[in-house]
């Protein structure tokens, strides 16, 4: 009998493992956006010193995660379990980062959901005391992306207005089970996603295409836990831009399940301003993770946040299915993260 | 099997997308297109009477000289990083002239120049232009038979 485990989808997490330390690397577009101040390091431009713009993804990984763990107060060799994944053809940010810091390691691919889906195998992986620590890393970059699964950058096409921005950056989380430090914030739930796919084939328009996924988890997350939006100060997806954002808050109000508005935001609405011009919002692995790492573990360490569910948004086709034709699955996966402090602001 | 929790059929959730999808602009698009179009295609005239009245080229040559000013041009503006912004900006005002085709050949030889000469540049660098040359050469040989057809 799986005893930690409650209704359809959502796991319970008795021993609550800590997130202890996170870091954010982010490149030159998202140094410019409101969450620059928040970041560790903005790189001045796209390659970050490299030859090419695989190996600056690379780099930026892996500098996110010695920060996240010299942060931890951990040595490196104490890691025990390195999950990540990246959007690159086999996750080769994720693996060659691998290499560099050998560590016992689990490559994920859950385009950009990877964040969130590291963060609930390693809360897992945790609380059946598998491993006392361990490390998640998600990144993505513009120009790798833009690369593989669009045009070359040079080449002059006319983007959508739905169309949303791949998020050059990288993020570290340190999950411990007995931290030698205050953790940032403790996990207690974890929700995996179901593939939801209501028809929409438009790649240029994703948000749209992970939305049901986000109200599918979200609901499941509800229904399991007996809780309401309103259990939480804040709840935030990953990157359904602004299609996504309005088509979800439409799906959970048809759903007899309203979000409310102001206690629910995006990663990829929160990492560029409007006037940059990146139509409708940020996308890609590295969205979630960065913005979970400069911005709501800090807030949740400091008790500003009591209760969120960060939930990554991954849109599951390639450039293969893409082109047949086929449409576009979704899947987002939650993680209902808490303060280790009594909360003292309102959101 | 069914355990859809979302009860949103496809055809209503593709009606609730398009509501929410911010449309494309068309008179502002059409607008940009013109500008930058003409503009273009005024430079490219300019280069063809400077061939023919100054440098006393004949007329088909003075057109030659037009075209290979606007490739030689845009092939500069992408390697400098500054075509794909005009592309952004004007959209087809910016390909239809002979300047989209310079743009699509450049673009993917400097952006795949790195996985090598052959597998990378010389494999890659009709990605974009290729299904234009094999259609367009395709129709002229389609269009060329049926000529030969109707004058013999």
């Amino acid at each position: 009998m799986a005893v930690k485990r409650i209704g359809q989808q959502t796991i319970l997490l008795p021993k609550k493992p800590a997130l202890l330390a996170g870091a954010a690397w982010a490149g030159p577009k998202e140094g410019k956006g409101p969450l620059a101040a928040l970041f560790d390091c903005v790189t001045e431009d796209e390659t970050y010193g490299q030859q090419s713009f695989e190996l600056a993804e690379r780099q930026m990984v892996l500098d996110a995660a010695r920060a996240a763990i010299g942060r931890s107060g951990l040595r490196e060799g104490e890691i025990q379990l390195l999950l990540g994944g990246d959007l690159l053809n086999q996750i080769i940010s994720a693996s060659f980062t691998a290499r560099e810091l050998a560590l016992p390691f689990l490559g994920l691919y859950g385009a950009c959901s990877t964040m969130c889906q590291g963060l609930c195998l390693a809360a897992m992986l945790l609380d059946g005391e598998h491993a006392d620590h361990a490390l998640c890393v998600a990144s993505s970059h513009f120009c790798t992306a833009e690369r593989q699964y669009r045009f070359p950058l040079e080449y002059g096409n006319q983007r959508t207005p739905t169309a949303q921005w791949t998020v050059t950056g990288a993020g570290a989380t340190v999950l411990s089970l007995s931290p030698g430090k205050p953790p940032m914030a403790r996990m207690t739930h974890a929700c995996i996603g179901r593939v939801v796919d209501l028809g929409v084939t438009d790649a240029n328009n994703m948000g749209a295409a992970m939305a049901p996924a986000a109200a599918d988890t979200l609901l499941a997350l509800f229904e399991d836990t007996h809780t309401t939006p309103a259990d939480y100060d804040l709840i935030v997806t990953g990157d359904l831009g602004q299609v996504g954002h309005d088509l979800l808050l439409r799906l959970m109000d048809g759903q007899g399940m309203p979000l409310i508005g102001e206690r629910y935001r995006d990663c990829g609405l929160m990492i560029y301003a409007p006037e940059q011009d990146t139509h409708a919002g940020g996308s890609g692995c590295g969205c979630s993770a960065v913005v979970l790492n400069a911005c709501l573990l800090p807030m949740l360490a400091r008790g500003e946040l009591g209760r969120i569910i960060f939930m990554s948004t991954g849109a599951l086709m390639s450039v293969t299915s893409s082109q047949q034709g086929e449409s576009i699955p979704g899947i987002a996966h939650a993680a209902v993260l808490e303060s280790p402090v009594e909360k003292r602001t309102g959101v | 099997m069914n355990r859809q929790r979302i009860h949103e059929d496809p055809a209503h959730y593709e009606q609730m997308t398009s509501q929410a999808s911010p449309p494309s602009r068309t008179g502002q698009g059409v607008l940009r297109a013109w500008w930058v179009g003409g503009l273009i295609c005024c430079i490219g005239q300019l280069a063809a009477d400077v061939g023919v009245h100054l440098l006393k080229m004949s007329t088909s040559d003075g057109y030659c000289l037009a075209a290979i000013v606007l490739v030689f041009l845009t092939a500069v503006l992408t390697g400098a990083g500054v075509f794909d912004r005009i592309g952004q900006y004007a959209g087809a005002g910016s390909f239809v002239p002979i300047t989209g085709f310079a743009n699509a050949m450049v673009s993917p030889a400097l952006e795949y120049r790195r996985e090598g000469m052959v597998l990378g540049l010389g494999a890659k660098l009709f990605t974009i232009a290729g299904p234009v040359l094999v259609y367009g050469i395709g129709s002229s040989v389609l269009v060329g038979i049926l000529y030969a057809l109707l004058h013999h």
